[in-house]
């Protein structure tokens, strides 16, 4: 079973994570990125999106959300929902990790025998939705949100949205309804990698003063660094920010995280990438 | 006992049943008072309503979903088909005022594609009653359906006392060797007066209520189609994607050669007004639509 709450944040706990605790993350989000870069080889994925989500997503299942592998239909677990379908490399990538997954499995990328392709699917353990179209995860994580709290259960409800994804009407939609019902263990982490699929955010739709929107939304807002560990341990063991309020976490990462040759490119959205480039990458992830 | 007195009997006592709307609640005025929490409005947001009524459907609830039928099936539709229908969640869809029952609300509010667009979705199924007793006899079959299905709304009262509702079946209200009408949703009221007129003339007419469009029931119209020569196809939608086409599609499918007249909306809305009005102006009342039929009879 999973942890409760209590025993993964005491109350009078120290929260700053040990030298082997962020020692023991940065090994996963190696591991993790390493397999993106070995599913780009086998016919391309979204790398850039996935690398950027990488540490938030090795964090939040390794130490913030009560799920594991012989949990994954508990109705108290807490949930996680992709709506960045996109970056799903790095999520499968985790759950190879986690074990949810057998690892020979990514493998079988775009191969006609499974369901490992660009965006997830519900058959692989651990995918709560399937994704790909943008702005939908966020409506449906209120409705598991609304039912978790009729039902005075206290499961907290995860989204990881893009930013470029905050275009869509649909999510504002839902950060209305979510304040009107107070769901206050609804969070919303926003990978703010600063692109969409062609351009910066900034200079196509800006998305800027972004966390006055939410604020003004009636969402609590919390900005850090989405690589720190430190950071993120210091800001989502105080969810509910505001009682009654949803939260959001944007958390500033960089597109292409981790191996310089491809950060911050506009041209490396969607990446096929040669065997000798993974090797090369995977030298660059070593650092 | 009408829609809205049935539904609360059914939700309180089984709280599977959640009700949800978009800031429509013309037909469940009372229910947010008696259902409480179950009783969700996320204000006029289509998109973020289906959404949500996954996510609640999720968690192990039957979500019964309002909204004007022309702004649920369009402006939510890939929210339907990929939310919704994809995942085959037992997601109803209570879509109101649909087809002529938009009366004098103008084009914006007129859902004359609903059927088209509900049947095109994987999963969905489709309900269109006659009238507000056949309606409550079908939901009372559909709400505990596991499949995801779109109902059109129709309040009107029954002029007829409707026989067991199954699903896939379609009420046969007459048989008859020359014509046979194929009616479904408010249309039947007409269709019911057009087969009596019909009688009049000394015509052997069939009349059947489709009721269920989706699944179709394909060996009620592949007997008709038998029986009779000749037969009509009416409904307040427009021509593309409903009964006319789907009874195009299916006698196609088995190699079946018969005389269709449909008897539809074609390609453009009706000109808002109260009802009958609109009847009128779209020559679909039940003397306009018997003299098509006689017409096109005699001249074939």
């Amino acid at each position: 079973m999973y942890p409760s709450m209590t025993s993964i944040h005491p109350p009078s706990g120290d929260f700053s994570l040990t030298y082997e605790e962020i020692q023991r993350l940065k090994a996963r989000s190696f591991e993790v990125r390493k397999y993106v870069l070995q599913m780009a080889s086998r016919g391309g994925c979204f790398v850039g999106a996935s690398l950027s989500c990488v540490d938030l997503l090795v964090y939040l299942y390794s130490k913030f959300l009560r799920i594991s592998k012989n949990s994954l239909g508990d109705p108290n677990r807490d949930y996680f929902f992709l709506s960045k379908g996109h970056a799903v490399p790095a999520l499968y990538g985790l759950f190879a990790v986690l074990g949810f997954l057998d690892p020979q499995r990514l493998e079988n990328h775009l191969k006609p025998n499974d369901f490992i392709y660009w965006h997830p699917n519900r058959n692989i353990p651990g995918i709560e939705f399937h994704s790909g179209s943008l702005g939908h995860l966020l409506p449906i994580a209120v409705g598991v949100a609304l039912d978790c709290k009729l039902r005075g259960q206290s499961n907290r409800v995860v989204v990881l949205l893009g930013d470029g994804e905050l275009d869509e009407g649909s999510n504002w939609e839902a950060c209305l309804i979510a304040q009107a019902y107070r769901l206050d263990h609804l969070i919303l982490v926003v990978d703010r990698n600063g692109f969409q699929a062609n351009a910066p955010t900034e200079a196509l739709i800006p998305l800027d003063p972004l966390e006055k929107k939410f604020q003004a939304f009636g969402l609590s807002e919390t900005t850090i660094d989405g690589h720190s560990f430190i950071e993120m341990e210091r800001t989502f063991y105080k969810i509910p920010f505001d009682p009654g309020m949803p939260n959001v976490v944007i958390a500033e990462t960089t597109r292409g995280k981790g191996v310089p040759s491809l950060e911050e490119r506009v041209d490396r959205w969607f990446c096929k990438l040669s065997g000798e480039e993974v090797e090369q990458f995977i030298q660059e992830l070593y650092g | 006992m009408n829609y809205e007195e049935w539904l609360t009997a059914v939700t309180l006592t089984d709280d599977r049943y959640v009700v949800l709307t978009a800031e429509n609640r013309a037909a469940i005025r009372n229910l947010p008072e008696v259902l409480g929490d179950r009783f969700i409005d996320t204000g006029i947001t289509e998109q973020a309503l289906i959404g949500i009524a996954t996510g609640l459907a999720l968690r192990g609830r039957i979500p019964i979903v309002h909204g004007l039928a022309s702004f649920l099936t369009l402006r939510a539709y890939e929210f339907i088909r990929t939310d919704v229908g994809m995942t085959n969640l037992p997601v109803k869809l209570v879509g109101s005022i649909p087809g002529f029952l938009s009366e004098g609300n103008g084009p914006t509010h007129q859902s004359l594609e609903d059927v088209a667009l509900m049947r095109s979705i994987p999963n969905m199924r489709v309900f269109c009653p006659s009238d507000e007793q056949d309606m409550i006899l079908g939901l009372q079959t559909i709400l505990p359906d596991p499949s995801p299905w779109y109902i059109r709304h129709n309040p009107l009262p029954s002029p007829v006392n409707h026989a067991p509702f199954e699903i896939g079946k379609a009420e046969v209200i007459a048989e008859g060797s020359e014509v046979t009408l194929l009616v479904y949703g408010m249309l039947f009221e007409q269709a019911l007066i057009a087969y009596q007129l019909l009688q009049q003339q000394e015509m052997s007419v069939g009349l059947v209520n489709v009721r269920t469009i989706k699944p179709i029931d394909e060996e009620t119209l592949l007997k008709v189609a038998l029986q009779t020569p000749w037969i009509v196809t009416l409904e307040d939608h427009f021509l593309t994607g409903g009964l006319f086409s789907i009874v195009a599609e299916l006698f196609v499918r088995h190699r079946l050669s018969c005389h269709v007249l449909p008897l539809a909306l074609e390609g453009r809305g009706f000109h808002p007004g109260s009802l009958p009005d609109p009847l009128y102006q779209e020559e679909m009342t039940a003397e306009q639509m018997v003299q098509k039929i006689l017409h096109t009879l005699r001249r074939n």
